[in-house]
């Protein structure tokens, strides 16, 4: 019998692709960060980041300014929800997203 | 594997009806004399908003195999959106049936060596005084008048039954209108 | 009347027909949809049940029992996990000889977390002593609800209506609804020989020594004596069933082979053999496999449990080979259905080989063309291929 890795014995999955495929699509409403009233961004230094321990599915990057991943964010809106400074809004999936944001 | 099974497969989004469409496509298709009719969602967790896909395999004699269908004759689109993210034509047989609910002339779809026929059903449910979005009772409109394997007026009374408590009348009158706005193109 | 409907608001509209009279479960995929029928059911007052909300399996199961304990139509469903949580109240329920009838859609059992079908939920829970009764397709799920109170109340004994979660259960066919007229006259109403009564007091399954005692009747018996006599009814409620199943053949005109399911077997060479929907699959298969002249059949076992050995060994014996597919298996041993064939043709002057593919767990799809090679393999070197259970699709 051939040995086997530990991974290969159990389920185990990580942030990222996985069996619902690009599940950005499946997003109604997306957040916008409005990096103005971003605590990280405004103090420039490691600090909040909510949104990133909140986010479900581990779509948003802990760095100044905080990235969305819109591959697989599914526009929960749990970022908006928990964030201190009230810096996220979700807006209408068909509002085109703006350079630079 | 069988050839006496006409195979349908149902596009959708989570939530959309999808099953709900394909559920009274079945009972028309039972009472027009189709013994065999099984109707088969995609397994699992539901996810509203996900592309979704239902099975729906009909013949005139008794149907044992529950699989889900990989090459189909029709392949029934009920969002516009799905052609982006989807391949929807994926197996489907030579000289296979696309129903597409789109807003566009039949001559900007392109599918290569099948049958297309469009309607746009988002507008037609308004018209018929549905909120806009709701689909799933127009598109079987579309897929009477193109598929041709079960009547309009067989399916009206079973799309108010079906819908009862949920605007029968209006549903019906959507796939009444979608029916005679389908587009049918050939080869 | 013949509607279009799931397999688990087949199974509901069965519970309905049967009049249950009490109702406790807790919604687990792929069953959620068969309680979501019945508390509407009660809801609309369709049906004149309780229905009672709990916390877990364990207590769904707990309450019926009280409330078969109590000489009332207890229902309950439970798929997977839900079913293991429920466990040791199964053994209670059968050791209290509780006509209790329970419907399990099939699921894999996690780890790893699955919600799809396979049969190691109830196949791991063979040895409660519960009648295991499987359905493959939406006519069979509701005809066997309505056949499994009508058993139930008969033997004294739990049944199980098992069928395939997600293929079955959510899946749409036509079938037809029995009368209610007619159910009611097959079924008569539940009169328990004993049950718990204010006016008549008693003590039910309390600590039994293990020898027997003396009570007001003379002698009472002991453990030992009421779990043998669990199993010898067991085993006579193998008749018991074909009994209930000819009468319901009369009534309803379905019906004719409750225990197996043969299709094309009379002259086989070989049997596919396989429990649920899988035996439906397979006829296609056999089709295939009879147009280029190979004289194959398929057997689907409708009764696991009691086992019946008898009809399954005339049915095989004397052919060249029994090819057992299953979606569950013995971990560290084989699947548990192939061992029971086996064993049962062991006293057989004309056993034929017997092969076995593991299949589809937690859902795996279970393509035709698996099948078929499979079965061809099976039946071009049938002496060759030996004892060890072959998986079919595995890709890693």
């Amino acid at each position: 019998m051939k040995t086997r890795e530990f991974a290969d014995k159990i389920s185990r999955s990580e942030p990222g692709p996985g069996d619902g495929g690009n599940t950005g699509s499946w997003r109604v409403l997306r957040p916008v960060i409005n990096l103005e009233a971003c605590i990280p961004v405004k103090l420039n230094k490691k600090a909040c980041f909510n949104c990133w321990l909140y986010c479900p599915d581990c779509v948003v990057s802990k760095t100044i300014p905080p990235v969305i991943n819109f591959d697989y964010c599914k526009g929960c809106g749990i970022c908006a929800e928990e964030c201190p400074a009230g810096a996220i809004s979700m807006v209408d999936e068909s509002t085109p997203i703006e350079e630079g944001k | 594997m069988r050839k006496d099974i006409i195979e349908v497969r149902w596009h959708g989004r989570g939530g959309q009806g999808a099953i709900t469409a394909a559920k009274i496509v079945a009972n028309a298709a039972f009472v027009s004399g189709y013994k065999g009719v099984v109707m088969a969602p995609t397994f699992g967790t539901e996810r509203r908003g996900a592309p979704v896909s239902t099975s729906l395999k009909i013949s005139k004699k008794k149907i044992y195999d529950l699989s889900p269908i990989t090459t189909p004759d029709i392949v029934v689109v009920l969002d516009h959106s799905l052609l982006e993210e989807v391949n929807v034509i994926d197996g489907l047989k030579e000289n296979g049936l696309v129903i597409l609910n789109g807003y566009k002339p039949l001559s900007e779809y392109k599918f290569e060596g099948m049958r297309v026929a469009v309607s746009d059903v988002t507008t037609h449910g308004v018209t018929a005084g549905l909120p806009p979005g709701v689909v799933n009772s127009g598109i079987i409109g579309a897929f009477a008048k193109a598929s041709g394997l079960v009547d309009i007026a067989i399916l009206i009374p079973i799309i108010e039954k079906e819908f009862i408590g949920k605007k029968p009348e209006k549903n019906a009158r959507a796939a009444q209108i979608v029916h005679d706005n389908t587009v049918v193109g050939g080869i | 009347m013949h509607i279009i409907e799931s397999g688990n608001a087949a199974a509901a509209t069965g519970v309905k027909l049967a009049r249950a009279q009490v109702i406790a479960a807790y919604p687990i995929t792929p069953q959620t949809p068969l309680t979501e029928k019945l508390s509407e059911f009660v809801e609309s007052k369709e049906l004149d049940a309780e229905y009672i909300l709990v916390e877990s399996e364990h207590s769904a199961m707990a309450v019926c029992i009280a409330a078969s304990t109590a000489g009332t139509r207890a229902f309950t469903a439970t798929s997977a996990n839900g079913l293991l949580y429920m466990s040791e109240q199964l053994h209670w329920a059968a050791g209290a000889r509780l006509p209790i009838v329970m419907c399990v859609p099939n699921r894999g059992i996690g780890a790893p977390w699955t919600v799809w079908n396979d049969q190691q939920d109830t196949i791991s829970q063979r040895d409660v002593g519960w009648i295991q009764i499987y359905a493959n397709d939406h006519q069979q799920i509701i005809d066997s609800v309505i056949k499994a109170f009508r058993l139930a109340q008969t033997v004294s004994i739990p049944v199980m209506v098992c069928y395939d979660g997600y293929l079955l259960s959510h899946t749409y066919m036509p079938f037809d609804q029995p009368d209610q007229s007619k159910v009611d006259s097959f079924l008569p109403a539940f009169v328990p020989a004993h049950f718990l009564d204010p006016e008549n007091p008693g003590n039910f399954n309390a600590i039994t020594l293990p020898d027997v005692r003396p009570n007001s009747d003379g002698i009472a018996p002991g453990y030992i004596e009421i779990r043998s006599n669990l199993h010898e009814d067991l085993r006579a409620a193998l008749d018991t069933y074909i009994d209930i199943d000819k009468e319901f053949e009369k009534e309803f005109g379905r019906g004719g082979n409750p225990l197996v399911e043969e299709y094309e077997c009379d002259d086989a060479d070989f049997v596919a053999v396989c429990i649920g929907s899988l035996s439906y699959q397979l006829r296609d298969v056999i089709d295939i496999m009879r147009n280029d002249g190979v004289k194959i059949g398929v057997m689907g076992v409708q009764m696991y449990r009691p086992f019946p050995d008898k009809v399954i060994v005339d049915a095989l014996s004397g052919k060249k080979c029994a090819i057992v597919f299953e979606k569950a298996l013995s971990y560290g041993n084989q699947g548990a259905l192939y061992g029971d064939i086996k064993s049962a043709l062991y006293n057989s002057d004309k056993r034929p080989f017997v092969h076995n593919y593991l299949l589809g767990l937690g859902g795996r799809e279970i393509k035709t063309q698996q099948l078929l090679d499979a079965l061809t393999e099976s039946c071009t070197s049938p002496e060759t291929i030996g004892d060890t259970p072959r998986w079919i699709g595995l890709k890693l």
